[in-house]
Order: structure tokens, then sequence, then C-alpha cells
């Protein structure tokens, strides 16, 4: 990282630029005030400095005018700052469809990153110039939260759901990660890296490690293990719904809510599932809290994603017997598994 | 210089009964604001100098001064005692407390021994929050999130929890004292619109208190529930939201924000008429301006949650409105500075907390619009710009309002005048200590330095360095008046009824004032700041 | 600027009760139950983070809630309402005797409304231990046993709620019979006649509000499980 004392933070990423224009429009905004104020007052004081002990200023109540204008014109500059940084804001919140995504678990004190390769981190990520990262994150144990301060992005981290940041990084080298949220005796240890590297370099880094497997091909056994392939079966005669491309669909609950099946509902469907019960289908399914870690959650989350087939299918099948909403083919191939 | 007498009354509210009892079974206003007075100061001190333990550890990168857990029972705890047991009751139970009666023509609070009961709830609840730091400390961060403060911390939650719980009882009380005081104890002529503007502020501030308060008991109550019976209630394993804590606790702890500074603002407004011996410019914007910022305050608790989960159209809504309520504290500043054109500007040492007021104010106004930004708070909250914003909010806005309010009304609260030269070389103290010690942590703040952090990489050394350096010069400023001032008890020249020859009920009164405030109820028929024209001459 | 005319200070003989800082027993009067109102605010938005908590739990598990709610029985509460709406009209009536200068009715209302406060919190302190034998205490290291096991998470999070608000109802109203009990000994004794039962007011008013409260808990905490049938 750096050395001696920078005063102004090494802007890596896409965004950084953006809400570095924000922030030194703000300074000057701010320094021109003050000094105006500053001025105004110190004018003031010296120029009309009482000489005679008995004399009091002059009779002025007020004036309208003045007050209009000193109303409307900062709110119009307040409302034009916000318009500008709701801007920045969107796009920070809000990643682009395609990312390549990281897992990141916070705990009492330590930072756990999961490619979806297979590659762990501990303190430490690394990620290539030029990709769309997209982190998702969620604690162990209290609220952390994940900074890094060069990229200009942070999010809390809390325990029981999860949470996002995305970044491009835009130049190679090494910079702060920091937790962000008070977390106990070792929130200031809970620091690390961001190791940014060139995409030739990411990928030899990639291929170097040791190889334990994909997320995704984890999560596969684990789908065995656990036993969830007895209900979960693709030819849709199982209990429950099947899973092929059913990734990013949206799915009608039993009490008719729609909901997307992203990372959290399937999180939900392990831990709580009676919650949110697909429509058509009992609400038989055990709870799993206990029985799987946050990190064999994120190995079943990716595999999930990994099921997808050529064929079209139907999403879901219900098993009461009577006729499947939009059923159009009967059968469905075997899945393919990566 | 005043026409009026210059020998001290031969009774007055401090020398009406001299025993113990007289004092700590009081019924007097002004005798209560002075024993909130010895205790917010006795409680000042205690939150500095856990500031000077902050500053001395981080003067090195390493953890090397305290232990990490100490560290962080330190910072906790100056946050706790600095927020609830000073900034909050200082200005409204020492100075409100004191002159609200006396501004609007009465004998005393609406309800005096209400008033003496919300002192000794006050010293009550710091007891608790004394025992809880004597028996190790709370290390939770004063605003104690969930699930760390319910599950995680093995340290004395619910005894500091309790002891806030009281507290903030003392705070409801002092508001609704003075709300109903405001509304039925006025002298007759006393119309609204003649009101002093510290008493529109105060008033202001008391509808914060006694609506935002009560929130924060709840709060409290739910996670002490959590902590001693087990209840779940932000406990993700039962299906409870950790996040839920903190839009319930910042439904109050914004809101508390405008407690801290509106008081101090209504300091400033009389401070600059008086020394600039001139109406307030825009009296009834100002006015208006404090009731503003009570309303909006309290619809814009979800900034400090933007990088919690909230959503983003909540976020958009809550980022709007914190823009929308810099305005009327814009308009606040723009009118004081108005007031000083063309007035016979005092250059006394209340004046230059005037200035100081202003100066910081201003930044630290003008960077809350950095952090209401919500592209940019994201990159900024939980570092030290955040820290350095609200210090200078609080402490170059409310502690300069305050002891610029001291120092004004000291004459009149004893019968005594200070130094002027010690009170104004030590506000310029206080000034220079004050930016030296928190400017630079804006820029730490930037680079990404994030807060309650007890050790630092090597870059952000500098800049921790400056900082504490400015602490000690700080330090030395705060330290100074408790000197002259007290010097002054003895040996400062007697006041007269109104030394500064300002307009207010409280200067048409002995100084100090008799117990009952007035020998006669006085009757307005004057309008607020009405100093008389020039051809009558000077002042009463 | 001299100091415009000023008011002599009144000579007329006063009430006893009229605290000198006062010009009248009106103005001290209007100040105590202006006073009053704004507590009653403040306790509003007191127990109004409370039920916040409880509409957003709701909102999320409305099964888990609906089937908690069906396990708490109807009777005690429904009797406990009726209860503490009678004691509201007694209280009432012990204020309209406060108008009219009956010491007698006085006493004796605020008795009645004594002996159903405390009535309320008997059948309240017997439904707790109801809770405790069913196991619907969810937390003091206690075992929660709850019929539908795979709601027991969430129907822990209704009890919680359900056990901070009547458990904080349950101390404003022992609050309020302690201040019944002063009121009584200042009307035994004298102190309360037709001119000044400001007080009598104050505390009736106190105790409207804390009928209020209930009548809200009562549907949220008790009624909300009606449609749920279990064998």
């Amino acid at each position: 990282m750096r050395s001696g004392t920078p005063l102004f933070p090494e802007a890596a990423s896409t965004i950084a630029p953006r809400v570095d224009a924000l922030y030194l429009f703000l300074v000057g905004l701010t320094a021109f005030m003050t000094i105006l104020i500053a001025a105004l007052v110190v004018i003031f004081m010296i120029k009309y400095k009482r000489r005679d002990p008995n004399s009091i200023g002059a009779r002025i109540h007020g004036g309208m005018a003045l007050e209009i204008i000193w109303s409307i014109i900062p709110l119009i500059i307040v409302l034009g700052i916000f318009v500008w940084s709701t801007g920045i804001f969107f796009d920070i919140a809000r990643p682009p469809a395609e990312t390549m995504n990281i897992y990141a678990t916070g705990k009492q004190w330590m930072w756990k990153f999961q490619h979806l390769d297979g590659q762990r981190e501990i303190n430490e990520l690394h990620v290539p110039v030029g990709r769309k990262v997209k982190m998702i994150m969620t604690s162990e144990d209290v609220i952390h939260d994940l900074y890094v301060p060069a990229f200009r992005v942070k999010a809390d981290v809390i325990p029981g759901r999860y949470s996002h940041i995305w970044f491009e990084a835009t130049k190679a080298g090494e910079y702060h990660l920091f937790c962000a949220e008070y977390c106990g005796t070792q929130h200031s240890g809970m620091i690390g890296k961001v190791v940014v590297m060139e995409p030739d370099d990411f990928q030899a880094w990639l291929s170097g490690g040791v190889q334990e497997g994909s997320l995704a091909s984890a999560g596969s056994k684990l789908f065995q293990d656990l036993a969830c392939n007895t209900c979960h079966r693709p030819d849709a005669q199982g209990r429950g719904p099947v899973l092929q491309n059913l990734f990013g669909k949206t799915v009608t609950l039993a009490s008719g809510e729609n909901v997307v099946v992203d990372e959290a509902y399937i999180r939900e469907s392990i831990l709580t599932p009676s919650q949110k019960v697909t429509a058509g289908f009992q609400p038989t399914m055990p709870t799993f809290q206990g029985l799987v870690s946050e990190e064999g959650i994120l190995q079943l989350i990716e595999y999930v994603k990994s099921l997808k087939t050529d064929m079209p299918v139907s999403a879901v099948r219900p098993n009461t017997g009577g006729p499947a909403p939009n059923e159009n083919t009967p059968a469905q191939a075997p899945p393919t598994r990566n | 210089m005043s026409s009026s007498t210059v020998a001290m009354p031969p009774t007055h509210y401090l020398n009406n009964g001299l025993t113990l009892k007289s004092w700590l079974f009081t019924k007097d206003h002004k005798r209560i604001a002075l024993l909130y007075l010895v205790a917010v100061t006795f409680f000042f001190m205690v939150g500095a100098a856990f500031a000077v333990a902050i500053r001395l550890e981080l003067a090195t990168p390493a953890g090397d001064l305290l232990s990490d857990e100490n560290y962080n029972r330190v910072f906790t705890m100056h946050g706790v005692m600095m927020v609830f047991f000073f900034l909050i009751p200082a200005v409204p139970a020492i100075l409100g407390n004191f002159l609200i009666p006396l501004q609007i023509g009465a004998k005393d609070l609406a309800f005096p021994k209400l008033n003496l009961l919300s002192f000794y709830i006050y010293f009550v609840g710091s007891l608790f929050t004394m025992y809880s730091i004597v028996s190790g400390g709370l290390d939770t961060g004063w605003t104690f999130y969930t699930p760390f403060s319910t599950v995680a911390s093995t340290s004395a939650v619910v005894p500091a929890a309790l002891g806030i719980f009281i507290n903030g009882f003392s705070g409801i009380l002092t508001g609704l004292n003075f709300i109903v005081t405001i509304h039925k104890m006025r002298a007759p002529g006393m119309t609204w619109f003649r009101l002093p503007l510290f008493v529109w502020a105060h008033y202001a501030t008391s509808l914060i208190q006694v609506l935002g308060t009560p929130v924060l008991a709840i709060t409290i109550v739910l996670v002490a529930a959590e902590r001693i019976f087990g209840f779940g209630l932000f406990n993700p394993a039962v299906g409870g939201d950790p996040v839920l804590f903190q839009h319930l606790f910042w439904f109050y702890s914004h809101p508390a924000v405008y407690i801290m500074i509106l008081p101090a603002m209504g300091i400033i407004s009389e401070l600059v008429a008086a020394s600039a011996r001139k109406q307030v410019f825009g009296y009834t914007f100002v006015a208006f301006a404090s009731i503003g910022i009570a309303v909006i305050g309290f619809l814009v608790w979800g900034h400090h949650m933007f990088v919690s989960g909230e959503s983003v159209y909540a976020a958009l809504v809550f980022s709007v409105l914190s823009f929308i309520v810099a305005v009327p504290s814009a308009v606040k500043v723009f009118n004081w500075i108005a007031t000083m054109y063309r007035g016979s500007v005092s250059w006394e040492t209340p004046m230059f907390y005037v200035a100081g007021f202003i100066g910081l104010f201003a930044i630290g106004g003008l960077t809350g619009l950095f952090l209401a930004s919500m592209g940019l708070d994201v990159h900024l909250t939980d570092t030290y710009f955040i820290v350095a914003h609200f210090h200078y909010v609080m402490v170059g806005g409310t502690i300069m309002g305050y002891l610029g309010g001291i120092h004004f009304w000291w004459p009149k609260i004893t019968g005594r005048m200070y130094n002027d030269l010690l009170g104004r070389v030590s506000a310029v103290v206080i000034f220079v200590g004050f930016n030296l010690t928190f400017f630079p942590q804006f820029v730490v703040g930037y680079l990404g330095m994030p807060r309650r952090y007890h050790a630092y990489p090597e870059e952000f050394q500098v800049l921790n360095v400056l900082s504490s350096a400015g602490a000690s010069v700080l330090a030395v400023g705060y330290l100074m008046p408790l000197f002259y001032l007290a010097y002054s008890l003895k040996y400062g020249a007697i006041a007269g009824d109104n030394p500064h020859g300002a307009v207010g009920l409280e200067w048409n009164t002995t100084s100090p004032p008799p117990t009952e405030n007035f020998k006669t109820t006085p009757v307005v028929t004057w309008e607020a700041y009405e100093y008389p024209t020039p051809v009558e001459g000077h002042v009463v | 600027m001299s100091n415009a005319a000023s008011v002599a200070h009144d000579e007329q003989p006063h009430h006893p009760r009229l605290a000198h800082h006062f010009e009248s027993l009106e103005q001290q009067t209007d100040s105590s139950l202006f006073g009053m109102w704004i507590f009653l605010a403040t306790e509003i938005l007191f127990f109004g983070g409370a039920l916040m908590a409880y509409m957003i739990y709701r909102r999320w598990y409305p099964d888990a809630f609906a089937l908690a709610s069906s396990h708490i029985a109807i009777l005690p509460g429904a009797i406990n309402t009726a209860v503490l709406i009678i004691s509201s009209l007694t209280m009432a009536l012990a204020v309209h005797a406060a108008q009219t200068g009956e010491r007698r009715k006085i006493l004796f209302f605020i008795v009645v409304t004594m002996i159903l406060g405390a009535a309320f919190l008997g059948i309240k302190g017997y439904e707790y231990y109801e809770k405790y034998a069913e196991g619907f205490i969810p937390g003091l290291g206690l075992e929660f046993r709850f019929p539908e096991p795979e709601y027991a998470k969430n129907a822990q999070i209704f009890f919680s709620i359900y056990f901070v608000l009547t458990g904080l109802h349950a101390l404003h109203m022992i609050v309020g019979l302690g201040l019944m009990t002063w009121m009584f000994i200042w009307v035994k004794d004298g102190v309360i006649d037709t001119q000044y039962y400001a007080p009598i007011e104050i505390v009736g008013l106190y105790w409207h509000f804390v009928d209020i409260v209930w009548i809200f808990l009562f549907p949220l905490l008790y009624l909300i499980g009606r449609h749920v049938h279990h064998g």
C-alpha cells in the first residue's frame, strides 16, 4: 500500500472518480461558504465595532426579500446536490446484471472470501482489473462492514441475510480492506488487503492455488449428502420443486406473493422452509438450521445456480395430482452438472 | 456603562438559605440550574478524560497504550458520558432552567418540584452509568448496535443501559416542564412573538425531548429484555432483525442531535442581539426555523443507515429530507450575520464565542451535506469524516454556544464580572485547538480510516498526531475558564443589573436575581430585542 | 427604556393549595392538566416503539403470529378488558364526585377502581403462570414448547413482544394503583375540595390512558388467531 502521508486516497474503481468529483465540489462549496461567512463576521466585527459604550445598533427588523433569496437559493443548491449524489448512489447500490461473484463471510474478527471455482482466501481478496465483481456477503455473528476505501464502496454485513457490494477495479495494486462496523474487541484488527491484478496475472493466480474444487461441485456433493435430491428431483416426481433452471426466475408462493429465486430465497428455503412455500406444494421440507454451515449454504446456492439444462422445462410441477399449470413438456432431460 | 446600582443586592437567590438542605431540596429553578452546573461539569470532565486517553492512544499507529478491550470501553464511555450526561442536558438544564422563567417574566417554571425531581433522576441515572464504568465499562459504542450488544458483548451493558434509560426521563420531564411553562406562565404582554429566541429554541427542543426520548426508552427496554430474559427480538437465529434496532435507535438519536444544537443556537441569537445591540434580523424566520428543524429532524433518521441494508427508495426519502433540514440552519446563520450589520458590535468574550460558533457550525453543517449525499456517504460513513463532522457541530457548535452563554449570563447568575481578557484568550485558544484537533480528521476520514479503530495503518499517523496535538491545546482552552470564572466568584467586579446594556426581562432584575425573580410582575409592552432609539440615549 | 407598568402581587386570600409561583388556581389547574396530556403523549411514543416492532414482525411472520395468538386463552383477557373498562367508568365517577364535593363518594369510587385494578393484575398473574406451565416463555433459560415446531422460532418473537407489552402495561397499572392510594389519602385528609380537585382529574387521565393501551393490546395479542383452527 502507500507510504508517507497521503492526503487523498487512491482511486482504483470505476465509481471512484465520480465520488471524488462530488466530494471535491462539496469541498469547494464548503470552503467558499465558510470563507464568505467568516469574512463577513470578521468584517462586520471590525467595521461596526462599538466605539461609544452607550451606542446601539440600527433599527432593522428584517427583510423579506433577503429571507426568500437566502432560503430559496440554498434549497435549490442542496436539491441539485441531492440529484447528483443519488445518481451515483443508484449505480453503487445496483450491481450490473453480469458480475463475477465472490462470497464474503465476516466473522469476529476475520474475513473469509470464496471464489466460485473454490479458491479460498482469508483477509486477502484477489480480483482482476476491468471485471465487474460482486461480493455477496453475510456474517456469522455480529454486524460487520466490508469497506475498500480505494473503491469507495462499503456495505454492512449482517447475520441472517445477504448483502452485497459491487465494483470494477481500474488499477492494479494492493489496497486496504477494513471492517467498518464496530464488532468488538479486535474490530481494528479485522483488516486485510485487496490485490488487484492484471487479467493474465489473475488467471495465473487462480490456477496456481490449491484446487479444492469449485463451490458448485462441493454443493453438488452436499446436495446428495443431505439427501436434498430425494425430494428435489429433476423429473418432477419428487415432493419438492424442480431446481433445474430455477435460479433467477419468479415463482408464486402459497400465499399468492411472487418472489424472485435469488441467493436470499434459497438461503431462507434451507433454513426456514415453511415461511415461503411454493404454490402447489406442501410445507413438508424440514429445516436444515444447524445442519449446514454458512459455507455449506453458499455451496448449495452455487450448485443450484449451476443447474441448467438445454431443454425447455416447466420450472415446477405440483405434486397434488391435478393438472400442472403452464405445463408444456411432460419429460425432462437429465440435469447437466458442472 | 449601565447607570444602575453597582452594589450586590442584599438578598438574592444565592444567599436566601445557606444550609445544604436549602440547596439539595430547593424548588428554585435558579438553584436547580446550579446543581446541574456542578454535575454536568463533573461529567464533562469524565468524558474529557476518556477523550484524552483516546487521543493519546491514537498518536501512534499501533495499539500500544491500551489493550483493545480497554480502548473499546474508553471510546464507548466517552460517547455515553458526552452525549447523555453533557451535551443533551447542559444548555437546557443549566441555562434553560435559569433563564426561561426570567425571560418570560415568571416566578418559576410551571412545576418546580418536578424540576428538582428531574435533577435527581439525572443524578440517579448517572450513578448507574458510573457504576458500569467502575465495573469494567461498556464496550458496545454509544450506539450499542445489536446483536453485538445483546448477544456478544460481555461488558456492563445492562447497568449502563439502565443509567441511560433513567437519565432519559430527566430530559422528558424537563421538556414537559418547559412546554407548559412557555404556554401558561408568560407575563402579561409577553406574546409568543415577543419571546426571546432563546425561549423559542428551548420550546422546539422540548418538543423533541418529549416525543423522541420515549422511543429511546423503549428501545433500551427491548435490548435489556433480550439481554436479561433472553427474548430474541433482535436475534436473527429466531427470525429477529438486528437492523430493526437501528431504526428504533436512530428514530430518537437523530432528533437527539437537534436537542443538542437548538438550545445553543438559541444562545447565539441572544448573544448576537446583545453584542450588536440590535434586533435579531428576521426574528420570525429564526423562530420558525427552530420549529422546522425540530419537525423535519424527526424524519431523517435513515441517513445513518444508508449502508445498513435499508431499501434504496427509503434511502432516497431520507436523503432528500436531510438536505432540506439544512436550509433552516443556513437561514439562521444568515440572519445572525445580518444582525451584526450596522450593529454596535461589542468585542467582549461572548462575541468571540458567537464568531467561533458561526465559523465552526458553518463547517460542521456544510459537511453534513457530504453525508446526506448517499453516493458519497457510502464512502464516508463509519470513517473519521463522520467523527469530524459531529464534533464540529457538537463541540464547535454546542460547546461554543454553551460557553458563550455561561460567560454572557455569568454576571446575572453570580453578580460578578470575570476577567474579559482571559475570556477572549481562552475563546481563541479553544477555537485554534479545536480546529487543529478535528480538521485533520476530515482528511484522514476521506482517506478511509474507519472510526472506533484502536490501531491503524501507518500512513494515517501524521494526521492523527496533528489531531492529538490539537487536543492538548483544546484541553488548555477548556481548563482556563474553570480558573478565571471561579476566581471571579470572590474577586470579580460587581456586575449590577445590566452590565451588557442588553434588552430582555432577565436584565430588568438584580444580579443575582431574588428568589422570586421579580419584585413585581413585569408587564411587557415592547418587542423582542427592542433597543431604544438613539435619541433616548443610554439603555437601562 | 424604563420598566413599564408592573402589576402588584395579588392581595386577595388564596387557596391553601395554590403554589406561590402561580397567579391563580385556574392557571395552576390549567398547567397541571396540560402537563399530564404532554406526559400521555410521551407514553404513546413509548408504547408506540414496541407496537412498531410488533407490526413489523407480524407483517413478516403472519402465520406464526396468528398461531401463537391462538394459543392464548381468550377468556381471561376478555374478562380483564371488561374489568378495565368498568374501572375507567368508576374512575370517571370519582372525578365527577370530586367536582360535586361528595367526599365519601370519591373515596368509594377510588376504592372500587383500585379493587378492579388489582383484579386485573391478579388475572394477569394467573395468565403469566399459565404461560409458564404451557412452556410459552421465550427466555429465562426455560424450555420453549410450541405445538407447531416449524413456527416455534418466530412464535418466540411473538411471545417476547407479548411479555414486553403486557409487562410494561402491568407496571403502569401498578403505578396507577400507587397514584390512587395517594389520592385516597388526600381526599380523606381534606386536601381535595371543589376548587382543588385537579389531582383527581390528572390521575383519572392517566388511568384512562392505561385502559386505552389495553384496548389496543387485547385485540393485537389475543384476537389475531381467531381464524386458526386446531384440534
